[in-house]
């Protein structure tokens, strides 16, 4: 039998107040990205034009830049990437004059600048996107209200599964690590598309999973343990959780892995995403999710809590406290 | 022993049914082929629908155009517009479109595997609005010029004044050349209009009442001026003015057409009964002959029998086609209209929407997504290439870790791989991009239940228990963890699905169907597979976990 962490007796619980440091450095880190930077939106939120190109011959970036400057399109951005055949060119506002619900005057302008400079026929249109700003500001939205809702029904489920304290701990679990997820989109300069928004739903799903599977052993471990603090509950959960933490986490990234290296440049930004949320998930199920769950009973004990506090130790003392102490009976 | 015959039976059908699902087979489709006759063709295929951007296509989401033309019944414009759309779509012959109203104001429509996205752009945008109207024979335009001119400097506008109020991008091109009209057309001269607007004459046009003609450079400017409202005015109520809808090389020179036409028109295209493109044997180029109602024919008749001598002017969509033909005698239920130097398929494009009605007002696009067919294919490629190595490490690490029970697992995770494919094709979904990445991040999620229950496993038999009773108490006790886990994944995932758009949704479906498949391989058929690896070994006292 393989096991890694077989009788793990980590002091997880413990060390807490470190954790607390390295939450606060996260997120200090991201609050001053997204302040500084911003979120960078793709043209599916904010409207605008997107248009990606295969050329025959390296392009002329200067001279599309001009051209699509002249025909009253404001700050075009032409981003090569791949090798150098392969352009993106977005236009974030609508041309000079136009309805910019209108989307097809800016991408006609394109079209023309691109056929002008390059030739008509020499290059090859990948993918194109219009968006109108008024389609766009529904999506984004839309967008937001898909992530609140989805709180407000994890929060119920958790209520009726659980009880209010553990989904409200859960869910505030995760509103850490979509915060953590924004701050690091703004560090490494990720475009929030669609896809993005679908990974860090996906990100909050896979969290909140892993948070349920502590909690799920914290309920358990609550009925049957005796004479210990919850604290203590809380740290074995956590320790006999473990070896199934480290398995699904690694066959989960090397999916993502192996998505980030053959997925393409759609799917690359999902698998970055999620890659981050996978670390950041397991983090704040481990040191957001518990200690949120103790301040909330030490403020409002539950039913749970005071009946192991009121059971006695059977006859021997409690194992105390501490990193690696004694084996798990 | 009659539990493990019946869970095989279970198994078996689940498989059946997926592989059913998945099963090649021939489908008839409608094509348009390369002559542009339509023609039902016979394919065979996996019948799982892939979505636009793996198979190459256009998403466009469509609304009214109220700035052109002011809807006076939004709801039922936008209906008829569907209906519309549906019919040229038909006509235009793509596999399996999608055309639906989103919303309560919006049309979206999807056309898969689309060769020439521009040409499907324009038959869904046209609005296809036909007229037929005579030319003005009183010379009524040259009579209102002077007081147009007039009117246009009691408001102001001299030279460039107009250019200072409103200066479009369009304007500002073309700067140079209005500046040098602006000056020669100053305010003693013969006025802005007079100067810019001449009756049509040259080498190859010859004196056709009611026809006038502006330098192509001066077409926006004096397209401007002509809507301001009060100089509309003084136009006689029964003329109206409309432009050409192509340039007049004249020589070295481009000009634009002008007509001064009835406001009445003799006939429209609701009376269009049927409409195709040919080639004239004369001339050669592109014609579109159509056909008119009874009703339609008798009226058109009779205005082309009363105005024989006269010249017609063909109008689509508020621009005359061509120049406009003399009436040599009574025209009754048939007519060509010609179209100059345009290909056989511009003509066909435009005989089938002409043929499926014109919009009720112009729609705008509002939103346009397009992919192409080589970029899907390099998109379904990479998926495929990113499942197959990370499947390989999933098998690796599960292997590695629990020996011959990872090896059970994995032989459910080829079946979970089944259930989920064929699980989608059964209710009819469409892998997308991101659904193709779903399911390759679902093969590394979807070993989790089967972890949970390992481990539970693996304490079970640590506290001394049984092999027997310890795979009957972890399957037990990993089940509220699996189900409470997978519960919460589907309920962000079925957000995911309301809000999305195409991509999106194929994900969150993707991801349900997974989470479904998955609870089904992992709880039932990897237990199935325990039950008869213990049946076959009734003295076993270890396991290999």
């Amino acid at each position: 039998m393989v096991r890694f962490f077989a009788n793990a007796n980590y002091d997880f619980v413990g060390v807490r107040r470190y954790a607390y440091g390295v939450t606060a450095v996260l997120l200090t880190v991201g609050f001053l990205a997204l302040l500084i930077r911003g979120i960078n939106y793709s043209v599916e939120f904010t409207g605008g034009t997107l248009v990606r190109i295969t050329t025959q011959a390296p392009m002329d970036v200067a001279k599309v830049r001009a051209g699509l400057e002249g025909q009253g399109i404001r700050g075009p951005e032409i981003v090569q990437f791949g090798n150098d055949r392969e352009y993106v060119i977005r236009a974030r506002t609508a041309k000079l004059g136009t309805d910019a619900d209108n989307t097809q005057e800016t991408r006609k302008a394109v079209t023309s600048v691109l056929d002008q400079v390059l030739g008509a026929g020499t290059y090859q249109v990948g993918r194109a996107e219009a968006v109108g700003p008024k389609v766009g500001g529904e999506l984004r939205q839309k967008a937001l209200l898909a992530i609140l809702l989805s709180f407000v029904a994890v929060l119920i489920y958790l209520a009726y599964r659980f009880e209010w304290r553990f989904g409200l701990a859960a869910v505030i679990a995760t509103a850490h690590d979509i915060l953590t997820t924004l701050g690091f989109i703004a560090v490494i300069k990720l475009e929030v598309s669609l896809v993005v928004v679908g990974a860090i739903l996906s990100m909050v799903g896979y969290s909140l999973n892993d948070t349920i599977i502590i909690f799920d052993r914290v309920r358990e471990n609550l009925r049957k343990m005796k004479g210990v603090t919850f604290e203590e509950v809380l740290n074995r959960s956590v320790n006999e959780t473990l070896p199934r933490s480290v398995l699904t986490h690694g066959t989960t990234l090397s999916s993502l892995l192996a998505l980030a290296i053959f997925g393409g440049e759609v799917i690359r930004p999902f698998a970055l995403v999620m890659f981050f949320g996978v670390f950041t998930g397991t983090f704040s199920s481990i040191y957001i999710a518990p200690p949120v769950l103790i301040w909330i009973e030490k403020k409002w004990p539950g039913a749970a809590v005071k009946a192991l506090a009121a059971r006695p130790a059977p006859n021997k003392p409690a194992p105390p406290a501490g990193r690696k102490a004694q084996p798990a009976t | 022993m009659h539990s493990i015959r019946n869970r095989l039976i279970l198994i078996g059908a689940l498989v059946a049914l997926s592989i059913f699902y998945l099963f090649p087979r021939s489908q008839t489709i409608r094509e348009r082929g390369q002559d542009g006759v339509m023609r039902d063709v016979v394919v065979t295929r996996v019948p799982l629908k892939r979505g636009l951007d793996l198979q190459g296509g256009m998403h466009l989401a469509l609304e009214l155009d109220q700035a052109r033309k002011v809807s006076a019944d939004p709801a039922r414009d936008i209906d008829l517009a569907l209906t519309v759309l549906r019919k040229r779509i038909d006509e235009f012959g793509v596999a399996e479109p999608l055309i639906q109203k989103s919303g309560s104001d919006r049309i979206v429509v999807e056309l898969a595997g689309i060769s020439d996205p521009a040409r499907a752009k324009a038959v869904v945008q046209r609005s296809a609005f036909l007229e037929f109207r005579i030319t003005d024979k009183a010379g009524a335009l040259d009579k209102v010029i002077p007081a147009m001119d007039r009117v246009l400097r009691s408001l102001g506008v001299q030279g460039g004044a107009v250019l200072a109020k409103t200066p479009t991008a369009v304007q500002k091109l073309l700067g140079d050349s209005t500046k040098k009209t602006d000056s020669s057309a100053a305010d003693t001269g013969p006025g802005i209009l007079a100067g810019l607007i001449q009756p049509a004459s040259g080498p190859n046009i010859g004196a056709m009442p009611g026809e006038y003609m502006v330098a192509e450079a001066a077409y926006p400017r004096v397209d401007s001026l002509l809507n301001i409202a009060e100089v509309q005015k003084t136009l006689p109520r029964n003329l109206s003015l409309r432009w050409a809808s192509a340039p007049l090389s004249v020589g070295v020179d481009s000009y634009r057409l002008l007509y001064a036409l009835d406001e009445r028109p003799i006939v429209t295209g609701t009376s269009l009964v049927d409409a195709s493109a040919q080639i004239d044997p004369l001339t050669n180029g592109a014609i579109v002959v159509f056909e008119l109602d009874r009703a339609g024919g008798r009226k058109f008749g009779a205005e082309t029998g009363r105005h024989v001598g006269d010249y017609m002017a063909i109008l689509l969509d508020d621009q005359v086609q061509g120049r406009p033909p003399v009436i040599q005698s009574r025209i009754d239920r048939r007519g060509q209209i010609t179209l100059g130097n345009k290909t056989l398929q511009e003509a066909q494009d435009l005989a089938l929407t002409l043929k499926a009605g014109a919009l009720p007002v112009p729609l705008k696009i509002v939103e346009e997504r397009q992919v192409s067919a080589s970029l899907g294919k390099d998109s379904i490629q990479q998926g495929i290439t990113a499942g197959v190595v990370g499947t390989a490490m999933v098998i690796l690490i599960m292997v590695g870790f629990y020996r011959m029970s990872g090896g059970l697992s994995i032989a459910a995770l080829g079946l979970y791989l089944l259930f989920t494919l064929g699980g989608l094709s059964m209710v009819g979904a469409t892998l997308t991009l991101p659904g193709l990445a779903g399911i390759v991040l679902s093969i590394g999620i979807a070993v989790d239940a089967n972890v949970l229950i390992f481990e539970r496993i693996r304490e079970e038999l640590i506290h001394g228990k049984t092999v027997r009773l310890s795979v009957d108490e972890g399957f037990k006790h990993a089940m509220n963890a699996i189900v409470d886990s997978n519960v919460a994944t589907v309920l962000t995932a079925l957000f995911l699905f309301q809000f999305g758009t195409g991509p999106v949704k194929g994900f969150a479906v993707t991801l349900i169907m997974g989470i479904a498949a998955s609870m089904i391989t992992a709880v039932f058929v990897t237990r199935t597979f325990f039950m008869i690896w213990l049946q076959r070994r009734p003295a076993l006292t270890t396991l290999s976990i």
